[in-house]
């Protein structure tokens, strides 16, 4: 009787603690594998990850032309393209706002900010909003690092381009190249999760 | 001269009766601020903190209840929600609440944004400039679970503190507050 009232105990704690545990689940966490899409870029084509058979991941970039911490990035980013693409880890941008609400991120504007700074990286409109939330992207700029396996695109690092938005000559590390770097060793990335001040995707 | 004479008495004015508020006083009150104000914003003094300096202000050991906003110019969800905190201040002034606004506006545009926001919306809350470049370590010492999305907000007091990575309504940030006074 007794070992039937702890069993029933330790169901009930576990099947609790279960639930806690979805509730908490916010997007994506280390180790998780992310979803796939098909957003449509900046040129009109649509994207996916799986269109890239050669990449060995991704560096994917909630980012925006409107947020003054993604525009101090948009360089960065840039940058971050021209290293890693070739070898095998392109970055995709992906815009997280309703345009309702800021006209400035639409697709024009995206398409006029992506010439005018010569974005060599494919710039998609998450359109409908459907995305970002099961990454689990607060905010712009938000990266998510992904190692394509055989399971899938599994997350590796979440969080902060470098450690110094105002003053890219100042930064001290740079959380994304260091990731991206390790896992071309097939290194453990040492920094998986970092924080930054960033604007609120508008909803 | 004329000016002088006019200066005068309108100080003359609101000496005397602060709490009549008769008409003729308060209009050219205004406009006197109005004109102080255009002159001020670079005189305005802006308190600028690390993370180290700011500390101790997110973490009083008071009788107060505290409501930190941290917002700036360019977040517009931040700035439309800025007249609650402003009101907040106001209303509870006499409830033993402090609201403290604090500013993530870049340093270059201190003088040509946040200066003149301040002076020009006349806020009411203190307000200070929050400058630290190493957001990876004071993000998540302010709260375990912030992102680093703004507007965020920590409402405390001595016994208990909660953050809240949100915009806010008037009524929502009463009900939140209201939690506290009590």
């Amino acid at each position: 009787m007794n070992t039937l009232k702890l069993l029933a105990v330790m169901v009930l704690t576990l099947t609790l603690s279960a639930f806690t545990a979805i509730t908490d689940e916010d997007g994506y966490k280390i180790g998780d594998v992310a979803t796939d899409f098909s957003l449509e870029n900046i040129d009109g084509k649509m994207v996916s990850l799986s269109d890239f058979k050669d990449a060995k991941g991704f560096i994917v970039v909630f980012t925006c032309n409107t947020c003054p911490y993604a525009v101090a990035y948009e360089d960065r980013v840039e940058a971050l393209n021209k290293k890693y693409a070739d070898k095998g880890y392109p970055v995709i941008a992906i815009m997280p706002n309703n345009t309702d609400v800021k006209p400035g991120d639409n697709m024009e504007a995206m398409k006029a900010r992506a010439k005018a700074k010569g974005f060599t990286f494919p710039y998609l409109m998450d359109k409908g909003q459907k995305i970002y939330p099961q990454y689990g992207a607060t905010k712009t700029p938000h990266v998510y690092l992904l190692e394509k396996t055989k399971k899938g695109n599994v997350v590796k690092y979440i969080g902060a381009i470098d450690d110094n938005y105002k003053d890219a000559s100042e930064v001290k590390t740079k959380y994304v190249e260091n990731a991206v770097d390790a896992l071309l060793k097939g290194k453990e990335i040492e920094v998986k999760e970092t924080r930054a001040i960033g604007c609120t995707i508008k909803v | 001269m004329k000016r002088l004479l006019i200066l005068s008495l309108l100080v003359i004015c609101s000496c005397k009766n602060k709490s009549e508020d008769t008409k003729e006083t308060k209009e050219p009150e205004i406009s006197l601020n109005e004109k102080k104000e255009a002159e001020n914003s670079a005189d305005y003094h802006l308190k600028i903190y690390d993370y180290d300096g700011l500390e101790p202000l997110i973490n009083k050991n008071d009788d107060k209840v505290h409501v930190v906003n941290f917002w700036a110019t360019w977040c517009a969800p931040c700035v439309k929600e800025l007249p609650y905190f402003e009101e907040i201040n106001q209303e509870y002034k006499d409830k033993n609440v402090e609201v403290l606004l604090v500013s993530l506006d870049f340093p270059r545009n201190y003088e040509s944004k946040l200066k003149p926001f301040i002076v020009k919306r006349n806020l009411q809350s203190e307000v200070v400039a929050f400058d630290d470049v190493d957001q990876n370590r004071w993000i998540p010492a302010i709260d375990k679970d912030w992102s680093g999305a703004i507007p965020a907000t920590i409402i405390y007091n001595k016994d208990k503190r909660k953050f809240y990575e949100q915009s806010f309504t008037k009524e929502e940030l009463e009900t939140e507050l209201k939690q506290f006074l009590n």
